[in-house]
């Protein structure tokens, strides 16, 4: 079983991604959304519970792009997908886990 | 008229926290600026933790279908709504620096009109000084 986890919440504001990060199994993936993208700067606190993450952490672009964060600020263990990845990460996995 | 209007000037502080696009709240106390803009009050902005990131530059919505309503912050100076002060704390804990921030700047009628910035750089030590010297807070 893996699962897609995505998160939608500015982690700092909420607790919602580390408390996600904390609840991923290998073969899990994680998905940033909407403010939740803010979890893919580097250079925070965030970046380091990211790339210590067994889970494979992806980003969507167009919610980047809408909050002006450039790619070169994005963490180098976080991968970029558009909408077509985001069905694709629904597809490869069994199950979604949405951390509202 | 500065003078003869200070009894019923007030200071106004808008404390922006929160993230642009993933609430309304940005949006929400941007147009309550612009509409306080119109009573020649004393008016402020404070851009604390996550409110930081409304002022970043480059902001592209097309693909989340929402209306891109940064460039509405560099229409701030026309209407004397000059005062952004942004914690610099905020900005460091996000990984950001002052440069990644719009350049906003109003037109100074009193000394020939010269550009000037309207985002200023403080401390959170500041920042708590500025909020306590005001006489309404609205904050976001």
């Amino acid at each position: 079983m893996s699962i897609l986890h995505t998160v939608n919440k500015s982690p700092f504001q909420k607790n919602d991604l580390k408390s996600c990060l904390n609840h991923t199994n290998a073969g899990d993936a994680v998905l940033l959304i909407e403010d939740g993208v803010y979890g893919a700067l580097s250079g925070t606190e965030f970046s380091l519970l990211t790339s210590n993450c067994d889970a494979n952490i992806y980003c969507l672009k167009g919610d980047l792009a809408a909050r002006g964060i450039e790619s070169d600020k994005v963490s180098d263990d976080v991968k970029l997908v558009d909408y077509e990845g985001f069905v694709d990460l629904v597809t490869q996995h069994d199950a979604v886990n949405a951390w509202l | 008229m500065q003078q003869q209007a200070d009894a019923n000037v007030k200071r106004f502080m808008y404390v922006n926290r929160k993230a642009p696009y993933g609430t309304i709240y940005a949006l929400e106390s941007l147009e309550v600026v612009l509409i306080g803009a119109a009573f020649d009050q004393d008016v402020s902005l404070a851009f604390i933790d996550d409110g930081v990131f409304q002022l970043l530059k480059d902001q592209d919505t097309n693909a989340i279908g929402v209306k891109n309503f940064s460039p509405a912050f560099k229409a701030l100076g026309d209407y004397d709504v000059n005062k952004l002060f942004v914690e610099k704390e905020s900005l460091d804990e996000r990984g950001l620096t002052p440069d990644d921030l719009m350049e906003l700047t109003w037109e100074d009628e009193d000394d020939d009109w010269e550009e000037k910035p309207s985002i200023h750089l403080v401390s959170r030590h500041e920042m708590k000084t500025l909020l306590g010297n005001q006489d309404v807070i609205l904050s976001f």
